[in-house]
């Protein structure tokens, strides 16, 4: 075995004054040591319709099976003006572990603040988006450990809404669910935005059947959706719980409003 | 070609001798020890416990640091003023603790040369009414940051933080940091062993933040002393000794030697369950 250590490299050049690789295996770790990440839990979800996005996220926070909190906040207004992000047009949220999501959070932040200061004008949610993926990938390798959605308004005035995975990967959607109960809200999500599996009852059976097409879907129902993916997410997923955060983005501007859900 | 400075042309060891290694690590043939890190704490603290109340907020946590199951000092104080409107509680690893304290002492020196305006008048009776004085929620950013930045570098401070004070609007504030950088807030908060066994008895009494701007003082040391209590009856790295702290607009109270009270294993006949009883 040592003298796998001692090897000589496969080259061509000239030899080394010190020798290029470990003379000594390390020693077997003693205990688990110290880990970067934890799992803070809760949810996320985006839909985008014609003319308004909505993100939406539980207000609980765990560590294990214990809550540490019944109310911290996943949903950020991301440029404006001051700390309080007054006339924001842009909604982050994010999900997984709560201390990169904060720092990732106040990166995006002042980006966006210092490119209308840089530019003088608001960055669109394209560019911000595009930027948000550079800012992930930027840590490819000690990863921020969230999902992130994005939400606004895009320079048509439709929803813009993007989802991303720790390392930069990303897309536009017309809804995403994110976090612990993604698994149980997505496919809810696939069937009542984009209408995965309906048919329309009229057409034939077997290949005739046809697909119904999906169109974006007026605010209030949208909302209705949210408030429902949520409701039953809670009942089956012991992460979820507390509070209920939703921020609609329209040109009107961003109205926040917080609701309960069971504590359970 | 490959990436060694040999093949890049660093001068050839024939002519000017090899290369001398003593900076390397000695993985690698040099003198150096590899750099370590805190993998584990070592003399730590148990649970620090607070509840915010109407005016303000009750922070406790007791005298003791562990060594392992060693109860190896028996009068070390975690919880730490900072200034009239803030109070930080240590839990976990105790040089890490006075590392932070460090920090924060020479953090304040620094403000309070900054701060002309306050400087003047800290002394007096109006303290708190100076705006420069950093309040607790500026404190707990502070912490956090610190506490975020040392944990993405590998390098931890191994401890649980409450920050307890007034916020920028003379509110009571009650915040949580980790090793982790992971931030929290709530009427009621409790690290380590406490977020068991006494983050329960305070959640019923202060259900939410409503409840907590209607509890009195009285209420809420009454409500901390008894869980100090519990966490003695079945932590077993507590103590009976105890620091407890209260800051509102008059500023901080501290008692750093309160005994417990009225202990009894009354209850204990009553418990059922577990154990070798039948029924």
């Amino acid at each position: 075995m040592a003298s796998l250590f001692h090897a000589p490299m496969p080259s061509t050049g000239p030899g080394y004054s010190f020798s290029a690789q470990p003379t000594a295996a390390s020693a077997p770790r003693q205990h688990a040591g110290f880990y970067p990440y934890t799992d803070n839990g809760g949810s996320t979800l985006g839909i985008s319709g014609a003319t308004f996005t909505i993100l939406a996220g539980d207000t609980r926070s765990t560590s294990g099976y214990n809550i540490n909190t019944r109310h911290a906040p996943k949903l950020f207004k991301i440029g404006g003006e001051g700390p309080d992000n007054l006339n924001a047009r842009i909604v982050l949220s994010v999900v997984g572990f709560a201390a990169d999501g904060n720092a990732l959070k106040e990166r995006l932040d002042t980006v966006v603040k210092m490119y209308r200061y840089q530019h003088g004008k608001e960055i669109s949610v394209h560019a911000c988006a595009q930027r948000l993926s550079h800012i992930l990938y930027g840590k490819r390798f000690f990863p921020y450990y969230v999902t992130a959605i994005l939400g606004g308004l895009d320079e048509e005035g439709k929803g813009a809404l993007y989802s991303y995975d720790p390392v930069g990967s990303y897309e536009r959607e017309q809804c995403r669910a994110a976090g612990a109960a993604s698994s149980l809200i997505m496919p809810f999500l696939d069937n009542q935005v984009n209408l995965k599996n309906q048919y329309d009852p009229m057409s034939g059976q077997g290949l005739e059947k046809v697909q119904r097409v999906p169109e974006p879907l007026p605010k209030e129902t949208v909302e209705e959706i949210v408030r429902d993916a949520f409701t039953s997410a809670v009942e089956r997923h012991i992460e979820v719980g507390d509070g209920l955060q939703m921020m609609v983005i329209t040109k009107e501007g961003i109205e926040e409003t917080f609701s309960p859900l069971k504590e359970d | 070609m490959n990436h060694f400075p040999e093949a890049w042309g660093r001068p050839r060891d024939e002519i000017y001798g090899a290369y001398n290694p003593t900076y390397l690590p000695s993985s690698l043939g040099g003198a150096h020890q590899p750099t370590t890190r805190t993998q584990s704490p070592i003399v730590t603290g148990t649970s620090v416990l607070a509840l915010k109340f109407s005016t303000g907020v009750v922070i406790a946590a007791d005298n003791l640091a562990s060594y392992g199951s060693l109860a190896r000092f028996t009068d070390v104080h975690r919880l730490k003023p900072f200034n009239k409107r803030a109070v930080v509680g240590f839990g976990g690893d105790v040089s890490d603790m006075q590392y932070l304290d460090r920090l924060l002492n020479s953090l304040d020196v620094e403000e309070n040369y900054t701060s002309s305006t306050g400087d003047s008048k800290q002394g007096g009776e109006e303290g708190l009414v100076d705006a420069p004085l950093m309040s607790a929620k500026n404190l707990h950013t502070y912490l956090a940051k610190v506490m975020y930045k040392r944990r993405t570098d590998f390098n931890p401070l191994w401890n649980a933080l409450l920050i307890v004070g007034l916020d920028d609007q003379s509110q009571p504030f009650l915040a949580s940091a980790d090793l982790l950088g992971t931030t929290f807030s709530a009427p009621s908060l409790a690290t380590g062993f406490g977020a068991h066994l006494a983050q329960p008895i305070l959640r019923r009494v202060v259900p939410n933040e409503a409840a907590s701007r209607e509890l009195s003082r009285e209420k809420a040391v009454e409500a901390i002393k008894e869980c100090m209590k519990v966490l003695f009856y079945r932590d077993a790295r507590s103590m009976n000794e105890y620091s407890i702290a209260v800051v509102d607009e008059n500023g901080v109270e501290l008692s750093e030697n309160e005994k417990l009270e009225n202990q009894s294993w009354a209850f204990a006949d009553r418990i059922k369950g577990y154990g070798t009883q039948v029924v």
